[in-house]
């Protein structure tokens, strides 16, 4: 390999006309090659973090403060009046209730049924692999096909869901009227698309457990259950933390499944599943092409994330290290410690 | 009356297991578990592909036969093929058009990100520079922003370049993630020993050769779930696709919107459409389904 190596260096400076200063020009091109190489290699994120994350960031503060139409483009500067109009607007409030509404709807459940699902999984079970892709399988489906194919399981008049229902005796539920119904059934095709792919994240979580606390657990008699109360969702609590916060991010700005609920697309005859993310694009895109006031719905969807997001994670720690014990509180500094060392190279 | 026997076969785990204790126990837990675990996981999995059976019941039925009756049948049957060819052939949109932007954005980007990511992961878990700690935390802490925030001002960039309706208005965003150039520093930061990297250098072999003969081999099985994740993603990405492109050049998910706005009557043929769209996903997902499977769970031990 040695005799080989230097080839393409011999290669670059091949067409150099004068070989005597070929060590000291391809020792500098080395130097330069060291120095440069690294900044290189990380530049393409940057480059497009800035055009398309960061840019389009500062520049949405920017165009809220503007009249602004889709078509017309930019007209005068009106300060916060985008922000007021967008405050002082009923659908913008009932947005902001059905996204929460959902959001709730679909975390909680998700995050509870995926935990035992993991745990399920969490054995030494025959044909695991099957399993665990089974598991996966919903998330490979769109979401546009989910909300679909669920506009149909849910429907009014020939839903199988309502069909199923009146099996029971029950009477139809009217999923695409009553707003609770709806979120109900958005809420499902979340919690379809996305639980196995959380479980799938508390398995590998969950298999990190050393398995001696089980050990130790069973000898002193605890069952399955107070094992995966007093061990495992302990020990896993850094995920939870994780996967709520990603569901938050998430369900914050929920879009494709409500869009799709129904053939309109515009969140109900009502607005009764409008989400704030939906009600974005309609102002934008939809009856008043006023990007000016899109913009404003954008921040102050970011600042509302930006809140949730803090308090979920403060919460969600409080909550986590709740009824610790000596032991448990150090294993948290501990768990900083170790994530401060794999951050540092 | 189900948690009786559930203490019984644990302590008789237990008691197995402490007299095996020498045995390393690496795979989780020894004992085979019970009955009641493959009934409730079974469940989940009908739960999971029940909707995507259904799909291909109401796909093979005709319009009045849905109208009528919730299930109108058990099995799907051959009219489903005919279906399928209706939509391909649909006035709604040019299925093979909207197939192609598809395979075209989700494989481009894939790959992109799998470059892009690989080289960023490299440099960052395997190479010095100054700064380079700061930045690794701030390509971290980018993954909070709301991507749906930047909406408004892509598009008028997408506009001003006058992109909108093209490819590459959906293509360029995508190029690079934060969750790749993340996914790909844990991963090597394990994977690559920093020997190889200078014998490599030792030899010779220049920085990019190092990154491209070294690097890029080891980084193959996290670049494998990396490209599958892209490509499912964008597979079904609708958010963007459906304000950037208009109706004549579509993605499939924009498509599968526009053939259910119009024909809304007919929800055979959606549902026959449904399943197209799906159809390829499936298939890459039980031939790499394994893969997929694997690499998340490699990356969340580490998360």
């Amino acid at each position: 390999m040695s005799v080989k190596s230097p080839a393409p260096e011999r290669v670059i400076t091949a067409g150099a006309p004068r070989p005597p200063r070929r060590v000291g020009f391809s020792q500098r091109l080395s130097r330069w090659d060291v120095k440069v190489s690294p900044y290189l290699y990380i530049s393409p994120f940057f480059i497009a973090f800035a055009i398309t994350g960061l840019f389009p960031l500062i520049y949405t503060g920017y165009v809220s403060v503007y009249e602004w139409k889709l078509l017309g483009g930019q007209g005068e500067f009106i300060g916060f009046e985008n922000f007021a109009a967008i405050l002082a607007h009923d659908v913008f409030w009932k947005s902001l209730r059905n996204t929460f509404s959902i959001f709730l709807l679909s975390t909680v459940p998700q995050v509870a049924v995926a935990i035992v699902l993991a745990a399920l999984l969490d054995q030494n079970l025959r044909a695991r692999t099957f399993w665990r892709m089974g598991v996966l399988l919903p998330y490979v489906v769109a979401p546009v096909a989910v909300g679909i194919i669920f506009g149909r399981l849910f429907a009014d008049q020939s839903g199988l869901i309502n069909a199923a229902l009146g099996v029971f005796g029950l009477d139809p539920v009217r999923w695409h009227v009553e707003p609770l119904p709806s979120h109900i059934a958005i809420a499902t095709m979340v919690n379809f698309r996305w639980t196995g792919y959380n479980a799938l994240i508390f398995l590998a979580a969950m298999q990190a457990v050393p398995r001696d606390l089980y050990e130790a657990a069973i000898i002193d008699g605890a069952g399955r259950i107070r094992q995966f109360f007093s061990i495992t969702v302990p020990q896993i609590r850094a995920t939870i933390i994780f996967v709520v916060l990603t569901s938050t991010i998430g369900g914050l700005q929920i879009y494709d499944e409500p869009r799709v609920f129904d053939e309109l697309g515009r969140g109900g005859s009502s607005q009764q599943w409008m989400t704030t993310t939906l009600y974005l694009y309609d102002v934008g895109w939809g009856t008043q092409r006023n990007l000016g006031r899109a913009a404003a719905v954008a921040w102050i969807l970011f600042l509302i994330v930006i809140v949730i997001g803090s308090i979920n994670f403060a919460l969600s720690n409080r909550i986590a290290s709740s009824g610790g014990h000596g032991p448990q509180r150090r294993s948290r500094r501990q768990r900083r410690a170790a994530a401060r060392s794999t951050r540092r190279p | 009356m189900s948690s009786v026997p559930a203490i019984r076969q644990s302590a008789g785990a237990g008691a197995a297991r402490a007299a095996r204790r020498a045995r390393p126990n690496v795979g989780g837990y020894e004992r085979r578990p019970g009955i009641v675990t493959y009934v409730l996981l079974g469940v989940a999995l009908l739960v999971g592909i029940a909707p995507i059976y259904y799909t291909l019941l109401l796909g093979s039925s005709d319009p009045v036969a849905i109208a009528q009756s919730p299930l109108p049948q058990i099995f799907p049957d051959a009219s489903l093929f005919q279906k399928f060819g209706e939509v391909m052939n649909s006035n709604a949109f040019d299925f093979w058009q909207a197939f192609r932007n598809s395979l075209i954005v989700s494989t481009v980007t894939a790959a992109s990100t799998v470059l892009f990511s690989t080289l960023a992961g490299f440099s960052f878990s395997k190479l010095n520079f100054r700064g380079r700690r700061p930045l690794l935390v701030f390509v971290i802490a980018t993954m909070a922003v709301p991507t749906q925030l930047g909406v408004i001002p892509l598009y008028i960039i997408m506009a001003k370049m006058q992109w909108v309706g093209t490819l590459q208005a959906v293509i360029v965003p995508a190029l690079v993630t934060a969750f790749g150039v993340f996914w790909m520093t844990q991963y090597l930061e394990e994977a690559l020993p920093y020997e190889l990297v200078e014998a490599a250098r030792v030899d010779g072999a220049s920085m990019f050769r190092t990154f491209w003969s070294i690097a890029m081999p080891a980084a193959r099985p996290a670049a494998a779930m990396l490209a599958l994740f892209t490509f499912v993603t964008q597979w079904t990405n609708f958010f963007w696709p459906s304000i950037v492109l208009n109706q004549t050049n579509p993605t499939l998910p924009v498509a599968l919107r526009l053939l259910q706005a119009n024909y809304f009557v007919d929800y055979s043929l959606v549902m026959a459409g449904v399943f197209i769209v799906t159809l390829p996903l499936i298939i890459l997902f039980v031939f790499a389904g394994r893969q997929l499977v694997a690499g998340i769970m490699a990356g969340a031990v580490k998360g």
